[in-house]
């Protein structure tokens, strides 16, 4: 199982991210509301994109569906080859686990847990030993600036760091998808002008591919493409030239 | 591949969190446990008390009895028609192969003076032999003998209850009692026996040679009249095989055809007892079956604040989800969180079980006995509450959407 998911066909025009015709559809009853329309997207290694919209119009849902968080009700996900949709519980568990780092806006870490453990949990549910567990969630701290905070909680720390100790834990497993939902949502300007040079800094000289949903044309001007949307349909998707 | 410490540390700081939540909910689990321990220890205390009284009366004995246990299809009390001898005893005694001792009695209540104090007792005549047969040592002096028994001398074997109640601190031996008037030289005093299975004490009882007690202080109608014997068997298998012997011998001793029946009753006092034994066992496990209603009681317990548990982490669960925990992560996390609880309260449990035990024992002043099997059974278990109580709260877990469960607030 393993093998399947880590070590996938290798073409050479494989994309990292290829959704075709992904569409998501909550029904309550006889009501349905359509939050993603059929969509296809492809994304390649080391892109960095924004995605923009109002609130409502399905930017959450595409990323969960694309974060294998989330199934979609129609269409076919491949993850750099491999088909999501026929993948188990435990299966997308560990995709999640070894590909995807999550950053969100309300930083989602577990409080009453020192930065450092909190960092560990992803090496945790790989089976790292616990040394090597602390060794690489050290480096992840380090690298995104908070060296002697490890044993710091969430609520001794400021909401920059905070999100930093959550771009810590997105990197630790070296995952080569970063999925961002509003990640700067609840910090200041200055703060979040940090957070986005950090993300740049890991997108050019990690090669981590980002992808971040964002209100704020100031945050998405850090991209390269953006894409547009509007009630659950992409409106537009471009190329940013002057990047 | 799950990490079982770094689970289980997971689990103790999510117990630690919640002192008191855990702790109340580990007091369930201790009384559960303590009583399953307090109540076997109480039921095998009785049990070995009774196997004890086994002992205290004598071991492997019957008894015959003067009188048919039904006549005519009338049911008869035993021991009411005088049908045995003096020398039906004696010849059981020396043609019945499976008994060791007979001991012959006739007794009656007497009241017993010594100078100024008196006292009513049991008096029975019997022969040496009942020392045997009753398993009875002397604390001090000497039985009586073959001789006294012979020529029908006036002497005596008292209890202890007897001692306390006649002579205080004086030394019995060498003095002199009446019985019903007439002079008995106490030769011996029997050691204290203590209850008798059916509650009497034992030791307020004098022995006197059978013949004296024929002729001079129950005289009968019927010469050599006794009114019933104490047969011990030489082992505990032979016993069944003593009440055939014995049976067919006084058959064919009182003379009676196939078509009659007897005219006496062979009791097997050892069987009633173990019958008794057994009895007590069943109460010992209706006891812990009780006791073990209140473990199940911490175990919903445990489930329930495992339950709460599982609702105030949703988010931290969401969050570990989208981290990549699988669905056996989550699960363990739990239940070794409920083991925890119960095993903790189960070995506190078995601490408190103990000390009440002790406790009990002291008050009832019968011995209790803590069985290492009792232990190992509450812990074992308190064990199983956990799993079993656990695992419902941690598959709910297990079962939650990572998007709703991040959205949880
Ligand atoms: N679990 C759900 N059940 C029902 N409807 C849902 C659910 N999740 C999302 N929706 C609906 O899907 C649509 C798209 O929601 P989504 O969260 O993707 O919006 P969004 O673009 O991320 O908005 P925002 O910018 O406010 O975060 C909305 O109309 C929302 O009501
Ligand atoms: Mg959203």
């Amino acid at each position: 199982m393993k093998s399947r998911l880590l070590q996938p066909p290798r073409c050479s025009d494989m994309s990292l991210v290829e959704a075709q015709g992904i569409s998501k559809t909550y029904t309550f009853g006889e009501v349905e509301v359509r939050a993603l329309c059929p969509t296809t997207l492809t994304i390649e290694e080391g892109e960095f994109i924004a995605v923009m919209g109002p609130s409502g119009s399905g930017k959450s849902t595409l990323m969960n569906i694309l974060g294998c968080l989330d199934k979609p009700t129609t269409g076919k996900y491949l993850l750099s080859g491999v088909d999501v949709g026929g993948l188990s519980r435990d299966e997308r568990a560990e995709i999640r686990n070894r590909k995807i780092g999550f950053v969100f806006q309300g930083f989602n870490l577990l409080s009453r847990t020192a930065a450092i453990e909190n960092v560990e949990l992803p090496l945790l549910y790989n089976g790292v030993p616990a040394e090597e567990r602390r060794q690489k969630a050290m480096a992840a701290l380090k690298k995104v600036g908070l060296e002697g905070r490890e044993h710091h909680h969430p609520n001794q720390l400021s909401g920059g760091q905070q999100q930093r100790v959550a771009i810590a834990r997105a990197l630790v497993n070296n995952a080569p998808l970063i999925f961002a939902d509003e990640p700067t949502g609840n910090l200041d300007t200055k703060t979040s002008a940090e957070i986005m040079d950090l993300f740049v800094q890991l997108n050019t000289e990690a090669s981590i591919t980002v992808m971040l949903v964002t209100h704020e044309p100031d945050i998405a001007a850090y991209s390269r493409r953006i894409i547009r949307f509007l009630d659950g349909c992409i409106v537009s998707d471009e190329a940013r030239s002057n990047a | 591949m799950i990490n079982i410490p770094s689970t289980f540390r997971i689990s103790l700081r999510a117990l630690r969190v919640n002192k008191m939540r855990s702790g109340l909910t580990m007091l369930g689990m201790i009384i559960g446990v303590g009583a399953v321990i307090a109540m076997l220890a109480v039921g095998t205390g009785a049990r070995q008390k009774i196997s004890e009284q086994i002992a205290s009366i004598g071991s492997n004995l019957l008894m015959v009895l003067s009188g048919a246990s039904t006549s005519g299809g009338i049911r008869m009390g035993a021991g009411t028609q005088p049908t045995l001898t003096l020398s039906d005893a004696e010849a059981v005694e020396k043609e019945c192969p499976s008994v060791q001792a007979v001991a012959p009695i006739l007794g009656g209540t007497a009241q017993v003076v010594y100078g100024n104090q008196n006292w009513s007792t049991g008096v029975t005549g019997t022969s040496p032999n009942v020392l045997i047969v009753r398993d009875w040592k002397l604390s001090s002096g000497r039985p009586f003998s073959d001789d006294d028994v012979k020529s029908a001398t006036k002497v005596c074997l008292i209890g202890q209850t007897i001692v306390d109640n006649l002579f205080g601190s004086i030394d019995p031996v060498g003095q002199v009692i009446r019985i019903k008037k007439i002079p008995f030289t106490v030769v011996g005093v029997l050691e204290a026996k203590g209850q008798s299975p059916n509650g009497q004490d034992q030791d307020d009882t004098i022995f006197v040679p059978i013949t004296t007690a024929q002729k001079k202080l129950f005289g009968t109608a019927f010469p050599g009249m006794i009114r019933l014997m104490s047969v011990k068997a030489r082992s505990a298998e032979d016993l069944v095989k003593a009440e055939k012997e014995i049976t067919e011998l006084l058959r064919q001793r009182h003379r009676l055809s196939t078509k009659q029946e007897n005219d006496f009753t062979v009791r097997n006092l050892t069987q009633m007892l173990q019958t008794a034994e057994q009895s007590t066992k069943v109460m010992t496990i209706l006891l812990g079956a009780i006791a073990s209603v209140s473990l199940v009681v911490g175990g919903i317990g445990i489930m329930n604040i495992m339950l709460v548990s599982v609702t105030e982490r949703t988010r931290e669960i969401g969050i570990r989800m989208a981290v990549g925990a699988k669905t056996w992560d989550i699960r363990l996390q739990f239940i070794i969180e409920a083991l925890t609880l119960s095993m903790i309260g189960g070995v506190i449990g078995i601490i408190c079980g103990i000390t009440v035990s002790r406790v009990l024992s002291n008050l009832a002043g019968w011995s209790i006995v803590v069985s290492p099997f009792s232990v190992f059974l509450s812990f074992g278990f308190s064990g199983l509450v956990g799993i079993f109580f656990g695992f419902y709260p941690a598959y709910k877990a297990s079962l939650l959407d990572p998007i709703e469960a991040l959205r949880y607030e």
